[in-house]
């Protein structure tokens, strides 16, 4: 009865290791244009899944994902920063003394600022999470807005409007999309494990599942905040990527657009997550020139910047009222279904002795 | 309070606005018995159980479930002291298999973090290896096994309603609370689930206390009987003083006989 277990085990063992020899091979001949694209890419699929966790698993109407995913990317940015790039960048007022000689590595600057973001999301989950559904997504947004504005205005240690450059820059593949497949495979693991079914009880019947014992607080909380962990790890990474933030980049029409992932993807699905996560990230950096001056027809059409997010807005509308499942509805991918399709014999493992 | 008294609800009340849906309930239900809970639609039955398990806190009066005060506590810790309950409208876990649905009720009782769950640590594996095996057991012991990796949504109506069973014993209660459980039943499927109820009592060892509209099951498998008409307790006895209690008859079975 081993037997499939062991071909997929090996199966999987594969699939890491031509994963990990594209990711060198990718980095030492793809263009660096490239490179970023699918570094983002890697990105909006740990926000992608980590937001479908939230909202597809537990069925919490959350929308605070870029609150959290700015509060990474500033830890993780000013943990890494240079002391003498700080001092440079805060001229409007000198940053805290206590952080100005911090200078870690990047990797615990990213993990550190997973963390930071779970701490805001127990301070926000505390009031929020005892509401439902569009007042809880109303309450989320409203956080993640509060967020925003306290990273505004704590000056001397953000540096306010003025955001932050110089932050260290990292490129390679490697770096972005191990972060990312260790979390798909950590969410994989909490989605498949008995809290994965306390969350998915919860989102398909609250009552019934406080009446089996399911503490629902406890448990809508750790959905949240290991959900807000992984949108500050992913902020960390997007610092890394660009290497300049400031905090208009985290309004909520970011969240619209991880959203749009979650929804295109289908809600309930962590394949669709990392599909869909791929397919918008691309889809958008081709979108690019839509928002560039161009001549339809002998008329010349200005630059419009956003049309991008209208675009997506009119995407999100067309799959939320036509395409309601999404790509892959609350279906995965498995590799029973890929050996079955091959027509490899099964073995009933899960059949009735 | 006396030994064996396993529930007792001293004159509980719950008003929603002006609307007094439940007016001082008292019940005391020893451990073994089956009780009922009758009366007309809308009389204040439901209400009763949610009181009871938490969902609501009465507006006035008190619950005590083997001695302690279980009044306002929160319904997933009365599910944990022991009282457990199905709903008149199923309540399913749909996206989840007829095994996923039982096996929520070990995980709240799982001896491991989430991040043993992550990591796959042997503890996590081990721990939920028994809580298959056992709901597997339960599974087989009420006839579900057949069905045990269907869909829950996917099951006949029956089996629907057998679930709900099967699922809240899956908490191991000592008290359970059953909503019309033959409700939208034919007289055939409503005599097997009276046997179906009586056998899950002795091998449970249960206490249970049942809503019921149809009176051939509540006569037949109740030992006491409290009958409700708008939230108004008119009346409690055995099955035949409360067939020939005027003003139950006049309230409720007049109704159902002429209906009939
Ligand atoms: N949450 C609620 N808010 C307002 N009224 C309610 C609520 N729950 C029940 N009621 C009202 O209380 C009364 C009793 O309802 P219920 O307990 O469901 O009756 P039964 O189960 O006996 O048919 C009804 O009039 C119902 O409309
Ligand atoms: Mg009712």
């Amino acid at each position: 009865m081993d037997g499939r277990k062991n071909i997929k085990i090996a199966l999987n063992i594969a699939t890491l290791l031509v994963t990990a020899v594209f990711l060198y091979w990718g980095d030492s001949v793809l263009s660096p244009f490239q490179k970023r694209i699918l570094n983002l890419a890697a990105i909006f699929v740990i926000l992608g899944a980590s937001m479908n966790l939230v909202v597809g698993f537990t069925g919490m109407f959350s929308l605070g994902h870029s609150g959290f995913m700015c509060v990474g990317a500033y830890t993780a940015a000013i943990l890494t920063m240079s002391p003498e790039s700080k001092e440079l960048i805060y001229y409007m007022e000198p940053i805290v003394p206590w952080l100005k000689n911090i200078e870690w590595p990047i990797i615990p600057a990213t993990i550190m600022g997973g963390i930071i973001a779970a701490v805001f999301g127990i301070l926000v989950g505390f009031p929020a999470l005892r509401l439902r559904d569009d007042y809880l997504a109303i309450a989320t947004l409203g956080f993640a807005e509060i967020i925003r504005i306290i990273v505004t205005n704590t000056i001397s240690i953000t540096n306010g409007a003025l955001g932050l450059k110089n932050i260290p820059s990292e490129k390679s593949l490697l770096f972005y999309w191990s972060f990312c497949i260790i979390t798909i495979i950590i969410l994989k693991n909490l989605i498949n494990s008995s809290w994965g079914y306390a969350f998915k009880a919860i989102r398909d019947n609250e009552i019934a599942a406080e009446a089996m014992g399911v503490s629902v607080f406890k448990h809508k909380m750790l959905s949240f905040t290991i959900g807000a962990f992984f949108a500050g790890i992913a902020g960390a990474l997007m610092a890394f990527l660009i290497t300049s933030i400031d905090p208009t980049m985290f309004r909520f029409l970011f969240t619209f657009q991880i959203l749009l992932i979650v929804v295109l993807g289908g809600m309930g699905s962590l394949t669709g997550s990392v599909i869909a996560g791929i397919i918008i990230t691309i889809a958008m950096e081709w979108l690019r020139f839509v928002e560039r001056p161009m001549t339809i027809l002998g008329m010349d059409i200005p630059g419009i910047p956003g049309m991008r997010m209208v675009i997506f807005a009119i995407l999100l509308l067309v799959v939320v009222l036509f395409y309601r499942q999404g790509l892959m509805g609350t279906k995965e991918f498995n590799w029973d279904w890929l050996l079955d399709k091959l027509g490899l014999a099964r073995n009933r493992e899960r059949g009735i002795s | 309070m006396s030994a064996g008294k396993i529930l007792s609800t001293d004159s509980i009340t719950m008003k929603f606005g002006g609307l007094t849906a439940v007016s001082e309930l008292s019940l005391d239900i020893y451990a073994g018995e089956i009780i009922g809970l009758i009366g007309p639609n809308g009389a204040g039955k439901t209400t009763a159980f949610n009181m009871i398990t938490g969902v609501y806190e009465p507006t006035k009066g008190k619950i005590y479930f083997k001695g302690q005060d279980i009044t306002g506590m929160r319904p997933d810790l009365i599910t944990k002291a022991g009282i457990s309950r199905t709903f008149q409208n199923i309540r399913l876990f749909n996206s989840m298999t007829v095994l996923e649905n039982v096996m929520i009720s070990k995980h709240v009782r799982l001896k491991a973090n989430p991040l043993d769950a992550v990591l796959r640590l042997p503890r996590y594996i081990k721990a939920r290896r028994e809580h298959y095996e056992e709901c597997m057991e339960l599974l087989r012991q009420v006839e579900l096994d057949d069905v045990a990796h269907e869909m829950a949504a996917a099951l006949p109506y029956g089996k629907q309603r057998r679930l709900e069973i099967a699922r809240a014993l899956a908490t191991q209660p000592s008290l359970l609370l059953l909503d019309e459980p033959a409700a939208g039943m034919n007289p055939q499927e409503s005599l097997e689930l009276m046997d179906f109820i009586r056998q899950i009592r002795e091998q449970f060892n249960l206490t249970i206390l049942m809503i019921e509209h149809h009176m051939e099951v509540v006569m037949g498998i109740c030992e006491r009987i409290t009958v409700l008409d708008y939230g108004v307790t008119i009346a409690q006895g055995t099955p035949t003083e409360i067939q020939n209690n005027p003003r139950v008859i006049e309230a409720y079975l007049g109704a159902v006989e002429s209906n009939a």
